[in-house]
């Protein structure tokens, strides 16, 4: 057998980076095809974290479904709750107060500033710079401390129920933003200096991984990874939902193509999302956090999806109801797996250390990907 | 005052005294050697704990800080733990060499320790080619990563230590020419000899920009040759697991661990040697006065202080810059690095024959 050899007809050698490697930041295998350092092909292999997630929801009620959404994208974990509740309201119909709106897309910010920046030190550490990596914890440690604050729980936050959000904000939240959106500016510069200016880094990243806008659509990237090729697609601004349509803010495009390009999408919608925090943590509206539900929420009989922007791309969720009090099916559309599928067309022909700096780029989170 | 080289004359006779010449000669030889394990182990576990002290001050956090006072008997604790674990060796191995490599690393680095001047009159051998001497035992060490990532029997490693050959090979060239400036200037292969010609000043301050340049390439090239970040692309822990000793455990991989930061410590002390005076205290000119003050630190404080101030240095690189891609590297080298250290060699010459330095 080709693989048990470890070398191919034409005499290329396979080579597997994962499951357990450290630059797959999770359990991804990547069967390479490879010619000395030259990458001819690339194959992501995935079940490695496959916890039937879809198949789950079908027996779980509409009010428990959720908490399950926040195992998937761990960094997300509040965007990913946020496009459940959101389909479900859609099917009950149900007008949620204008608190719980700002609050959910204060809370949606926030988790997409800490979710950026873990991928901007996780890459660095890609990259073979492991300092970056402990200065953007500093800064997503007080998100984290935040989170605990209001929702009890610093990684899977489980704060967004239908209807609403479960609790009402810690009287320190406003104090504890804007302390934060203060560290942050005082702060931020260092990421340029660290990393962005770095002239190895900047060798490491131009014109390396390149994705045309054609490719990114039809491999259907979406988020930064499509931003970066100048494809327009911010769930946001296209399709708003809450109050993203009332807020001013930018729509980051780069049209590098390049794994540069990717990294300053992200780098930029930092500043972006502080925007938004920026302009809603003062005008929190006073009223109730959770609309009026029932005990036992059905949905009508019918089809229902909502998209949302997480910091990875589009999530979208997928629900058939039947009428009963659990989803008939549920699908998930997951931004890591499009993304993930255009790796291949992004690293052949270059080196096996840009491929590294690829993976970084693309921000991949395993368990999105495999569910 | 009590010095180092007291020390050795004392030592040397009262042996003497007591011995026939052959006999003390012998056991000269057998004390330098136990000397030299010595100090590998004492020079190894201070480095590990310093660059890991570094990297916690450069990291915002703390080190080390649990074992032994302010976490200084942490490298000890490793020890012993990499002494008692197990030593495997894979099985589709070469059993053999890949067993031998680890050794031929610390060979190496033991070796390089013999031209090294610690303070005055204290060297272990006194050669008269000693920078020759340097070069060439330094280029042995690719031999022993090959060894060790071709006998490993895994991709990881192979592709590990084909990078370090032609890292190391590429680099050698310009690391060589920009220590054959100072040689140039001070007409010498013999390092004491470079030492005692920087006693009216350093040679990066007598030298103008074209020494300061080959000071810059030689850091720069070594750091290379030491397969230290950014160019550490033997090991590269995020594309390549950790190069060519990732089968290596236990005190196997000890040895690697350590033959690298004796090697860090080896260049530095070199780099320290020829620019930087050694054990020399600063002298400027002939400022009496002054360069007796310099005189009363002692002159292994002085050698000290310059080669761990360089190994701060080379570690400070480590922690704050990303890895180059390997085209990139041998592209710095071929293109850039060995094209000015020609042209700076012949700058130096030049002003060697001209007399332009102080």
């Amino acid at each position: 057998m080709v693989e048990e050899i470890g070398t191919t007809v034409e005499g290329d050698v396979l080579i597997n980076v994962g499951p357990q490697h450290p630059a797959t930041h999770g359990v991804l295998n990547l069967l390479l095809t490879i010619n000395g350092e030259t990458i001819k092909k690339v194959e992501p292999h995935l079940g490695f974290i496959h916890r039937s997630i879809e198949k789950m929801c079908e027996s779980l009620t509409y009010r428990q479904f959720i908490y399950v959404t926040s195992r998937m994208d761990y960094l997300s974990a509040h965007i990913n709750n946020h496009a459940c509740a959101l389909v479900v309201e859609k099917g009950l119909q149900v007008e949620i107060p204008s608190r719980a709106k700002v609050i959910r897309v204060l809370m949606d910010e926030l988790t997409r500033i800490a979710s950026h920046e873990l991928w901007w030190g996780a890459m660095a550490m890609d990259l073979g710079a492991f300092t970056p990596f402990f200065h953007a914890f500093r800064e997503r440690e007080s998100i984290n401390d935040i989170m605990e604050e209001t929702c009890g729980a610093r990684l899977t936050m489980n704060y967004i129920v239908p209807g609403g959000v479960m609790y009402d904000l810690h009287p320190d939240f406003q104090k504890r933003v804007k302390d934060f959106i203060t560290l942050y500016k005082l702060k931020i510069h260092e990421y340029d200096e660290m990393v962005t200016g770095n002239i190895i880094f900047q060798n490491r990243m131009k014109g390396v991984g390149y994705l045309s806008a054609e490719d990114a659509i039809s491999y259907g990237c979406t988020g930064p990874t499509a931003r970066g090729s100048g494809v327009s697609c911010d769930i946001r601004k296209l399709y708003p939902y809450e109050v993203y349509d009332q807020l001013d803010f930018d729509e980051i495009l780069e049209t590098g193509c390049d794994s540069f390009a990717r990294y300053m999408v992200r780098i930029r919608e930092m500043n972006q999302s502080i925007r938004i925090i920026e302009q809603l943590i003062d005008t929190i509206p006073e009223g109730d956090f959770q609309a009026k539900t029932k005990a036992v929420l059905k949905l009508p009989k019918g089809e229902f999806y909502q998209r949302v922007e997480t910091a990875r791309g589009e999530f979208g969720v997928y629900i058939v109801s039947e009428g009963g009090n659990t989803p008939y099916r549920i699908k998930f559309r997951s931004p890591g797996f499009s993304n993930l599928s255009a790796l291949d067309q992004m690293a052949r022909g270059s080196k096996l250390g840009d491929l590294v700096a690829m993976m970084g780029t693309l921000d991949l989170v395993i368990p999105d990907i495999d569910r | 005052m009590l010095s180092f080289s007291d020390i050795s004359k004392f030592i040397d006779s009262w042996l003497r005294d007591i011995f026939n010449p052959t006999w003390t000669m012998v056991i000269e030889m057998m004390i330098a050697g136990v000397c030299v394990i010595g100090l590998f182990a004492v020079l190894g576990l201070v480095l590990v704990l310093m660059e890991r002290k570094v990297a916690a001050w450069i990291q915002i956090r703390l080190g080390p800080n649990r074992v032994g006072p302010k976490g200084m008997l942490q490298s000890l604790a490793d020890t012993v733990k990499l002494l008692v674990k197990e030593g495997m060796t894979p099985d589709g191995a070469d059993k053999f060499l890949f067993n031998f490599a680890p050794f031929i690393a610390m060979m190496v680095a033991m070796l390089l320790m013999a031209p090294i001047a610690f303070a005055k009159d204290f060297q272990l051998w006194d050669m008269n080619i000693g920078v020759l001497y340097f070069s060439a035992i330094s280029s042995i060490m690719v031999i022993s990563i090959l060894m060790a990532g071709w006998a490993s029997n895994n991709k990881y490693s192979l592709m590990g230590a084909m990078r370090s050959g032609a890292q190391i090979v590429s680099y050698e060239l310009s690391a060589g020419l920009s220590i054959l400036a100072i040689v140039v200037l001070s007409g010498s292969l013999n390092l004491n000899d470079i030492i005692l010609s920087q006693a009216d000043g350093w040679w990066i301050f007598k030298g103008h920009i074209p020494v300061i340049i080959s000071f810059i390439i030689f850091i720069i090239a070594v750091t290379a040759e030491t397969n230290r970040a950014p160019f550490d692309l033997a090991e590269a822990e995020s594309e390549l697991t950790a190069g060519f000793h990732t089968e290596y455990s236990g005190m196997k991989f000890a040895l690697f661990f350590l033959a690298e930061y004796i090697n860090v410590f080896i260049v530095c002390a070199i780099g320290a040697t020829l620019f930087l005076g050694g054990w020399m205290p600063f002298h400027i000119g002939h400022w009496d006065a002054f360069n007796h003050v310099m005189d009363y630190i002692p002159s292994s404080v002085w050698f000290f202080g310059k080669t761990f101030f360089l190994i701060f240095l080379i570690m400070w690189f480590r922690w704050t810059f990303p890895r180059l891609r390997i085209d990139q590297l041998l592209n710095l080298e071929w293109r850039f690095l060995l094209p000015i250290s020609m042209f700076n060699i012949l700058l130096v010459t030049l002003m060697a024959i001209l007399g332009w330095h102080f």
